[in-house]
Parts: structure tokens; sequence; C-alpha cells
């Protein structure tokens, strides 16, 4: 009986999916004239609190933690989410270890919600209590520290720590035991390392470089992604034509923000099956991809409009719904 | 002290008990993991809680055909409404073999019902105007506990005590 577990979880996340935008709101967000007007039909919907600031970014940020909190309150086990939340944390890591080098004081460079804040992980790092981090945290960042404490070098310390990222990703994704959080890690790996292959070609990167910066994932090679990339961009497109992303070469040939935009939808169309789960945690997972798309569709709407992007440029933007 | 009679009453009694546990544990469990869905669309949505309790109480039925049976083994038996038959080992085996259908598949029936109940409440979640059809799903399944029921019933009540 225990692959029943997520049975309540599920139904709640099922009358949840009604309030999830469609194809068809999104259209008409992109009918109305200003950014206002999209913010306000957004709010009409009830995003962001009624109490709270409305701007467009305090509105976003808070349906990304009304998202969260949905999962936290229903999912019977969290650490199959690990791999969703190991960004922020790892983008916490990554600035705490340049805030401890450079002293300069900035504030809001930090995620608040996540596992470990932004000041618990700026004061782990200042101590060095590198222990006090989950898994191979503490290695990446006390190697991240000396990195930049020796060389200096800030992108040595970003690719560092960003590998590392993808690589506890892609363990989280094993370890969770489910096929697809596997398979979400083991995608999100390799599109990260897709995207290394295009920009370090564009910035005639050696293949050290992209060794260092890539992570391993099943769907693709690294050694095969990194000749690729040596020989150019067409190089690149073609590898990806034998591989499970051959939808990508074509948006990868077309411009990045067309790539950026297969990504997503390849990833709501793999999670849009999980709409027909009632025993397993994809329907929370895919839940959860679907309010981030959402969230990121709105913002380009809403940027889009302030700075007086045509529709058609903005709708070449736009993500699929999950819906 | 006639051991060999003593015995075939402890078997016809233990086909009640056949039919009354397998397939009441049947239920209870298709109706908890039916329950559980009903809970989690009430918390989100509590205007469906007429629906969803209809369809979490279809994998209840397999735990009543299995009291049914009961009921009739133990009147057959005369521990319900008189003095307890003379039952021989034979009649008692034979009672307890028309007892396991609708214990066994009371039980599976129950269990696979009640999945399939979850998934339906799940229908009335995204789409309430489909109710009719979200029923129907489970519904099916109950098919198979009405064969057993009507086999365990015929059964025991061909069965001469």
């Amino acid at each position: 009986m225990s692959n029943t577990k997520y049975t309540y979880a599920v139904a709640r996340i099922r009358a949840l999916e009604v309030s999830l935008f469609n194809d068809a709101f999104i259209e008409q967000l992109l009918s109305l004239g200003t950014a206002e007007q999209v913010l306000q039909a957004v709010m009409e919907k009830g995003w962001g609190d009624v109490s709270a600031d409305s701007s467009m970014d305090a509105v976003l940020k808070r349906e990304e933690e009304k998202a969260w909190e949905v999962i936290r309150d229903v999912a019977p086990d969290m650490s199959v989410f690990d791999v969703m939340s190991y960004p922020k944390l790892y983008h916490n890591l990554k600035a705490a270890v340049k805030e401890v080098y450079t002293r300069s004081g900035r504030e809001g460079i930090f995620y608040d919600d996540c596992s470990i804040p932004g000041r618990e992980m700026l004061r782990i790092v200042e101590n060095r209590e590198f222990s006090k981090l989950p898994g191979d945290m503490g290695r990446t960042a006390q190697e991240a520290l000396e990195i930049l404490l020796h060389t200096g070098d800030g992108q040595l310390c970003d690719i560092t720590v960003d590998r590392a990222a993808l690589e506890a990703m892609y363990a989280a994704g094993k370890r969770s035991g489910e096929p697809i959080i596997e398979s979400y890690a083991d995608t999100t790996v390799a599109i990260a390392d897709i995207k290394i292959a295009v920009r370090a070609q564009k910035t005639g990167k050696s293949a050290d470089f992209m060794r260092s910066a890539m992570a391993e994932c099943d769907s693709l090679s690294v050694d095969q992604l990194i000749r690729a990339a040596l020989s150019g961009a067409d190089e690149i497109a073609r590898y990806l034509e034998g591989t499970s992303y051959a939808g990508g070469a074509d948006a990868l040939r077309e411009s990045p923000s067309a790539f950026e935009r297969w990504c997503d939808n390849r990833m709501t169309e793999t999670m849009k099956t999980q709409k027909y789960e009632t025993f397993s945690v994809g329907p929370l997972l895919g839940y959860l991809i679907a309010r981030e798309n959402e969230i990121k569709t709105v913002r380009i709407i809403i940027t889009g409009k302030q700075n007086g992007f045509s529709d058609d440029a903005i709708r070449e933007r736009i993500r699929e719904m999950y819906v | 002290m006639n051991i060999a009679g003593e015995l075939g009453i402890v078997y016809a009694l233990l086909g009640a008990a056949v039919a009354v546990l397998f397939a009441g544990a049947g239920s209870a469990l298709g109706v908890g993991i039916a329950g559980q869905a009903a809970a989690g669309v009430v918390t989100e949505d509590p205007s469906k809680f007429a629906k969803v309790l209809i369809i979490q109480l279809l994998p209840g039925t397999q735990g009543l055909y299995g009291l049914l049976v009961g009921f009739i083994t133990l009147s057959k038996i005369g521990i319900l409404g008189g003095g307890i038959a003379d039952v021989s080992v034979s009649t008692g085996l034979l009672i307890l073999a028309a007892c396991l259908p609708i214990g066994i598949v009371g039980l599976i029936s129950g269990i696979a019902q009640g999945k399939t109940a979850a998934s339906a409440i799940g229908i009335v979640a995204k789409k309430p105007e489909q109710f009719g059809k979200a029923m129907l799903f489970p519904a099916m399944v109950e098919t198979y506990a009405i064969l057993a029921l009507l086999i365990s019933f015929l059964a025991v009540n061909g069965i001469q005590v």
C-alpha cells in the first residue's frame, strides 16, 4: 500500500490545477495594452497578496513562495524535491563566497526561501564551518573560496559552484528513486550542458574550460558535446539532432531565446503526462514546474510591454502552458 | 465429544469469517485510499464534498457483500436463529470453499476500486460536470465483486446441512 502515499497530495494538486493559467488566458494577457493592465489582470486571478506590495517583482516573488508553500504543505517527503531547491541553495553558496571575498555588503543577493537562507550561508562561509553544509556542498564551498582567495578568478569560482550544483541535482534525481524526478534532473543537467557548450563556443573557450564547467548526465555525452562545440555552432546543432534533444537543434539555429523557450516547452511537454497520474510524486513536480513556467511567462509579458516590444516579439518568447 | 463433528462447524465458521474479514478489509483499504483523495480535493474546494463522498463510498460495498455471505452462512449452520446444526467435516469444508470467492475477490477488488475511485475523484476535482462519467470507472470494478458475491451466495445456499 506504500504506493498510495501521494494520494492526498495529488488530489489537492488536481484541485489546484484548475486555477493554473491556460494558453487562452495567456493570449488574453498579451492582448492587454500596458504592463499595468497585465499585472492587474493576474492580481484579479488572486496573484500576490491583497495587503502587500503590488509591484511586479513583489507579486511574482509571492507567487513563487505560494507554489513552494503548497508543495511543502502536501508532500509527504520533501527530500525528493531537493533537485528543485539545489539551484537556489548553490546560488546562495556562490553569493556568500563572493561576499566573503569582496566584503561589498550588498543587499538582496540571496534567496531566503530555501533550506539554508542567505544570512546563515554567509555565516557558515565566513566562519569556514563547511561541515554544516549538506552532502558535497562543504567541499565545494571550500574549493570555491580557495580559488577566489588564491586566484581572484570569479569565473572559475562560478563554474566550480555551478558544476557542483548540476552534479548535486543529478545525484538527487538518482537518489529520489522516482523516475520522473530522475528524468527532470537529467534533462536539467543536459540543457545546462548544452547552454554551456553554446556560450563557450561563442566566446572561444577551451575544451578544458568546458570540461570543468559541464556535469555528466545520461542523455548526452559531455565529450561529444565538447568536440562539437570546438568545431562550431552548427556542429552542436548537428550533434543534438542525434540525441533526444533533436527539437532543440532548430531552436538553437534560430536564436538563443528560441532555444531557452524550447527548453522550457520540452520540460512542460514531458510533465504533461503527469496530469493523469494519481499515485506518484509526478503531479507535484508538474505543478511546481507549471507554476514556475507561468510566473516566467507573466514576467516576460510584463517586461516585454514595459520595454515596448510588439505582441509578436513577446509571443515568440512565451512558454506553453501545462494545462 | 465428537471432535470430527466439532471440526465441521469450525470450518463453516471459518468460511463466514473469511467472507467478512477479507471483503471487509478490502473495503476498508479501498475507502481509505479514496478518502485520502477526497480529503485532498475538499481541502482546496469544500463545495465538492457531496460528489467526492459518493465516489469515496463506492469501494465500501465489498464489505457489505462479505457481511451478507457471513450472515447467510451463520444462519445456515444455525448459529443465528436456532440451535447449532450438526455439520460434518466435509460440509464444513464445502461452506468454507463457498465463502472464498467473496473473501478473496472482495479484498482485491476493494483495493482496486479504491485506487480507481481516487483517480475518479481527480476528474471531479478538475471537471465536476463530468461526475457521472467519473462514477462509472470505479463502478466497473464492482462487477467482479458482484459476480463473486453471486457464486458465494448460490454455493452457500446450495449446500445441504
